[in-house]
């Protein structure tokens, strides 16, 4: 029978330069593994595999010379310790993220929410090319959003809040992009200037400062053969549900205008990036 | 404003992160809580993130004020741990 390289390649196993052996791409998210599943991937490398790991550079794990004729039984003993094969091939891939706010102390969103939730949306999603989420969650940029078919980057949005300033001006040297100034106990931010990066409130030894988390977003990088960064559309996006909108656009434009094979990129290169704006600034506007 | 006792000074300008940071918070573990510690630092790095880092440690910092020669002098007051 002829071995149909395509559906295993979709079922995340990948065909090594070694016949017959193939490298099984795991089903990660957002970077998490738990030490159950980490057990039972220890497991499987040492039962049907050469006995080691590879770390992909997209925060998956591949458990390498896994036989043809084992794929059944791998993905079995695999199914025991809660871990799945994941994805290659022209569909949505590994969602990336950093550890975001929920450890990291310069982080402003939940990227591993963020991360489930997408890759519960639209993870393995049938599309004419690879597609590929990265989030990161400030400005210090860790996970390279800008790399990515769609990158999100955490931001806040700050307002000061005289009442609690103690004219310290912590704020004014913490800021990086020299938005901020004080003058006569009175703190000005220049909108022009902001990234959102939110030093100044959490340099704030009063917290005088209100904040909304949100999220920058880029389109169309890619960073392999061809290198491109990718770019936002809308400067920050404050509502959840307007990012998952705006996400879905962005995939249906893609899956209606891309060609097979077409990395987003050069879709809206071909297409023309006002064309995708218009869209984009559409759902934005309107929902 | 009330005038503010400085109970001891340190200068972290001899040392670059995140030794900056430690030798700060070594100067103040000799403190009592409520007794202000005075950090003299650089402009860059140090009076970007020293700040932050004794906010995120429970400290209070009551200024930061702009020294002559460039440098910055941060009045810190001690926490409890």
């Amino acid at each position: 029978m002829a071995v149909d390289y395509a559906a295993l390649k979709k079922g995340g196993f990948m065909r090594q330069k070694q016949k017959n052996n193939f490298s099984l791409r795991l089903r990660v998210v957002g970077g998490n593994v738990t030490a159950e599943q980490l057990a039972k991937i220890a497991e499987v490398a040492e039962k049907f595999g050469d006995g080691h790991v590879h770390l992909t550079s997209r925060q998956s794990i591949e458990i390498p010379f896994i036989k043809l004729e084992e794929i059944d039984a791998v993905k079995a003993a695999l199914a025991e310790g809660k871990v799945e094969p994941g994805v290659c091939g022209p569909r949505v891939r590994t969602i990336t993220a950093c550890q975001g706010n929920a450890i990291c102390p310069s982080g402003c969103i939940n990227t591993y929410e963020l991360a489930k939730e997408l890759d519960d949306r639209y993870f393995a999603r049938e599309l004419p090319h690879k597609f590929k989420f990265g989030i990161t969650g400030c400005q210090n940029n860790c996970l390279k959003a800008e790399e990515n078919d769609l990158g999100i980057k955490g931001g806040l949005q700050v307002t000061w809040r005289e009442s609690d300033c103690i004219g310290c001006g912590v704020c004014v040297k913490a800021c990086r992009t020299e938005a901020i100034t004080l003058e006569d106990g009175k703190i000005t931010v220049d909108p022009e200037k902001c990234n959102f990066c939110g030093r100044c409130s959490k340099a704030c030894p009063t917290d005088a400062w209100d904040t909304v988390s949100g999220y920058i977003v880029s389109f169309g990088g890619v960073f392999g053969n061809h290198i491109a960064k990718g770019e936002p559309v809308i400067p920050f996006i404050s509502d959840h549900d307007l990012l998952m909108k705006i996400c879905d656009a962005a995939i249906e434009f893609f899956a209606r205008n891309a060609n097979p094979g077409e990395r987003f990129k050069f879709t809206l290169d071909r297409v023309g990036r006002d064309v995708f704006e218009k869209e984009i600034r559409e759902v934005y506007e309107n929902g | 404003m009330a005038e503010i006792q400085i109970a001891d000074t340190v200068d972290i300008t001899d040392v670059v992160c995140p030794v900056t940071f430690v030798k700060a918070k070594v100067a103040l573990e000799e403190l009592e809580i409520g007794e202000v510690l005075a950090v003299r630092m650089n402009d860059g790095e140090p009076v970007q993130n020293v700040p932050r880092s004794m906010k995120e440690e429970g400290h209070k910092v009551l200024r930061l004020d702009a020294n002559e020669d460039g440098t910055y002098t941060l009045l810190v007051q001690k926490n409890e741990e």
